[in-house]
């Protein structure tokens, strides 16, 4: 079985949240970000979401976008990310996701990268510009290395729609909590509530929130409505904020407990 | 075209989840319009009345005689209301976010063009409008930044990325995501996720049928050979085409900026390879690894390290031949049609012209090659006038008439 879905579906069984800390692979270097992955699960993440840095970052807001030109100009590629990838794995049996977007799936082919991907360990795709009905072949690459394209679901996705990425998601599915880029936000979208139970209706699988979950408050509301949250433009905003890989990785171990108290309070106030 | 918005098997629709709805919405609005005999009469009246339509196809004798070969026609986009084809896109598109009961438009413009033409169309149906505007841009054009504002646009510097075209319109689509349930993205070029392609090729393709029509009018017969510039390549397909089904040769011109053995060019056809870029599949400027590059023209409107689908699929198909010109080559091109026909051509345009420079004098006087000549040269003149030498203060002689 996935190591994401085992994981995922152990923690749901048990009405844990799931908290998965973004971080984007080569900010501000790669031997940065390798200790950000250790400090991240000393801060007790579930999964990580590691991020391949593109030059056109076209789903991302301002936080990320310079998250990715800086990781760029170090000169960070797909194929050392994987091998980060590959190290971490290596050290601890965490779920990996990668944050990638299409072009450069599509440049390598989706064949070859998921082998790739599969061989370093990663268990699951986020691809944020490959949408349901562009999907046919990341998935069918994907499935034949075991490893999950997973689904992405937004208030302003429309019936039908939803009922097929729904039906057809593994692992968990990835719901955009705001209509809009990622970054922090004040609120999440009004919508949120009733986006979640109409995609309960055609999945049991885990709905994680990601996109504008900005701190501790929103993830024990983002806990009482969903199964975990994914956190990224909040985590890089302090981690651009300090200097040294010391203070880098204090501050993801920090920031990531106070999300895990965060959502387990809010585990306790749902239903 | 095929299911699914593919132009063989470029084209689709590469967008975060939160855009699908809307493209699914404008392509339900698109499909509806498109067969509406009152929306076809609205835009048909705003591009006789107010775009001052059917643009003049003008034989250009005296530049003909210099090149000494074929007979050069230029179809006339420049004398379009606001200066360029634009126009004809950006009305269709606004009328039809009208139609759609959307209250705000936004648009990306690289020479500045498109972003006049979105402004002008704002404020003649009464729509919010902005901008978004690469700072690099926003410097080349700065006659263009105060037209749109004057216009009432609000233009948004793009400091992101290469802070050209390309990053204008991540952050258009970005304000998109944002804005979605009341904007309406007026996308200039034959370029982004289906319906995009399809529908701005429709709204300029009536370049290609007013040409035809007005050639077997003057000529009694079509054209050998059809030239336009492509950057996203939105007045190339236009002109293009309603010639497809005809034996006519249809070449288009990219930007080779400093030369195609330099790293910088905007020749996405010529240079490029099939990628994943601003929501289509087609060729793409971009590294081994698929990070896009930079690319770079002389004309921002060329500065663009993608392509339109559909052009993707003609170079593909071998339809269409698409070749380059340098700055240099259009400069000198911009500068021998001011002097030869008095008539000023956009630096984009200049590259058009440019390979017609290379190729007329190889053809015979009863050859005739069409020049889409897709804009005015004023926007240029300022970055013109940094660059050629010999226009300023020159002695240079005229040719014989």
């Amino acid at each position: 079985m996935n190591l994401l879905t085992e994981k995922l579906d152990n923690m749901q069984k048990r009405g844990e949240k799931a908290l998965v800390p973004f971080v984007m692979a080569g900010d501000p270097d790669l031997q940065t970000t390798e200790a950000l992955l250790a400090a991240l699960v000393a801060g007790a993440a579930d999964v990580i979401e590691l991020g391949v840095p593109f030059s056109d970052p076209l789903a991302d807001g301002p936080v990320l976008q310079a998250a990715a030109s800086r990781a760029l100009l170090a000169g960070t590629t797909v194929r050392n990310c994987l091998a980060l990838a590959a190290r971490f794995q290596g050290g601890q049996p965490l779920p990996l996701v990668l944050l990638i977007y299409y072009n450069l799936v599509f440049r390598c082919g989706p064949e070859i990268f998921c082998r790739e991907a599969a061989k370093a360990g990663v268990s699951g795709l986020v691809v944020p510009d490959l949408p349901y009905e562009e999907a046919d072949a990341l998935n069918y690459a994907a499935r034949g290395e075991g490893l999950i394209n997973i689904r992405m679901i937004s208030p302003t996705t429309g019936g039908e729609r939803l009922a097929n990425i729904c039906r057809s998601a593994e692992g968990f599915i990835y719901a955009v909590t705001v209509t809009g880029v990622t970054g922090e936000r004040r609120s999440l979208d009004p919508e949120l509530p009733l986006l979640i139970r109409r995609a309960r209706q055609y999945t049991n699988i885990p709905v994680l929130l990601g996109f504008g979950v900005s701190g501790a408050a929103q993830a024990a509301q983002a806990a009482s409505l969903a199964d975990g949250v994914i956190v990224g433009s909040a985590l890089a905003q302090r981690l651009a904020g300090v200097n040294g890989v010391q203070d880098k990785c204090r501050v993801a171990t920090e920031f990531t407990r106070q999300l895990r108290e965060a959502l387990n309070k809010g585990a306790k106030n749902e239903g | 075209m095929n299911g699914r918005g593919r132009f063989g098997r470029f084209g689709g629709q590469y967008v975060p989840e939160t855009l699908m709805a809307a493209l699914q919405e404008l392509e339900t609005a698109y499909s509806l319009a498109r067969e509406e005999v009152s929306f076809q009469a609205q835009y048909q009246e705003a591009l006789k009345t107010y775009v001052g339509r059917p643009s003049l196809l003008y034989r250009a004798d005296k530049l003909s005689r210099r090149l000494g070969g074929a007979t050069v026609y230029l179809k006339r986009e420049d004398l379009n209301h606001t200066g360029a084809h634009k126009i004809n896109n950006a009305l269709g598109q606004a009328l039809l976010a009208r139609r759609m009961g959307k209250k705000r438009v936004i648009a990306e413009t690289g020479a500045g063009q498109h972003g006049v033409a979105s402004a002008t169309a704002a404020a003649l149906y009464g729509l919010e409008c902005v901008v978004y505007m690469g700072e690099e841009d926003m410097a080349r054009q700065s006659l263009n930044v105060f037209r749109m504002r004057l216009l009432g646009a609000e233009v948004v510097p793009v400091c992101s990325g290469s802070r050209t075209l390309k990053d204008a319109i991540n952050e258009a689509l970005r304000d998109w995501v944002t804005n979605v349930r009341d904007t309406y993205y007026l996308i200039g070029s034959a370029v982004g996720p289906h319906p995009y392609p399809l529908m701005v090729r429709d709204l300029q393709s009536v370049i290609g049928r007013e040409a035809r029509e007005q050639m077997l009018a003057q000529e009694g017969r079509l054209p050998d050979l059809l030239v336009a510039c492509v950057g996203g390549g939105s007045n190339a397909i236009g002109l293009f085409y309603p010639f497809l089904q005809d034996n006519v040769q249809c070449i288009g011109v990219e930007a080779a900026g400093k030369g195609l053995d330099t790293a910088e060019h905007a020749a996405t056809l010529g240079k490029g390879s099939p990628g994943v870029l601003h929501g289509t599949l087609s060729f793409l400027l971009q590294d081994e690894n698929g990070q896009v590059l930079p690319a770079h023209s002389v004309s921002a409107g060329l500065d663009y390290p993608g392509v339109g689908p559909e052009h993707a699929y003609l170079r593909e198909s071998g339809r269409v031949r698409y070749e380059s010109a340098t700055d240099e080559e259009a400069l000198a091109a911009f500068a021998l049609l001011a002097r030869e026909e008095g008539i000023v051509p956009a630096l984009e345009s200049a590259h058009a012209l440019a390979h017609v420079i290379k190729i007329a004098p190889q053809l015979s006087q009863a050859k005739i090659i069409l020049l889409n000549l897709s804009g005015r040269g004023d926007k240029d003149v300022e970055t013109a006038a940094g660059l050629i030498p010999a226009v300023a203060g020159s002695k240079q002689g005229r040719s014989k008439t």
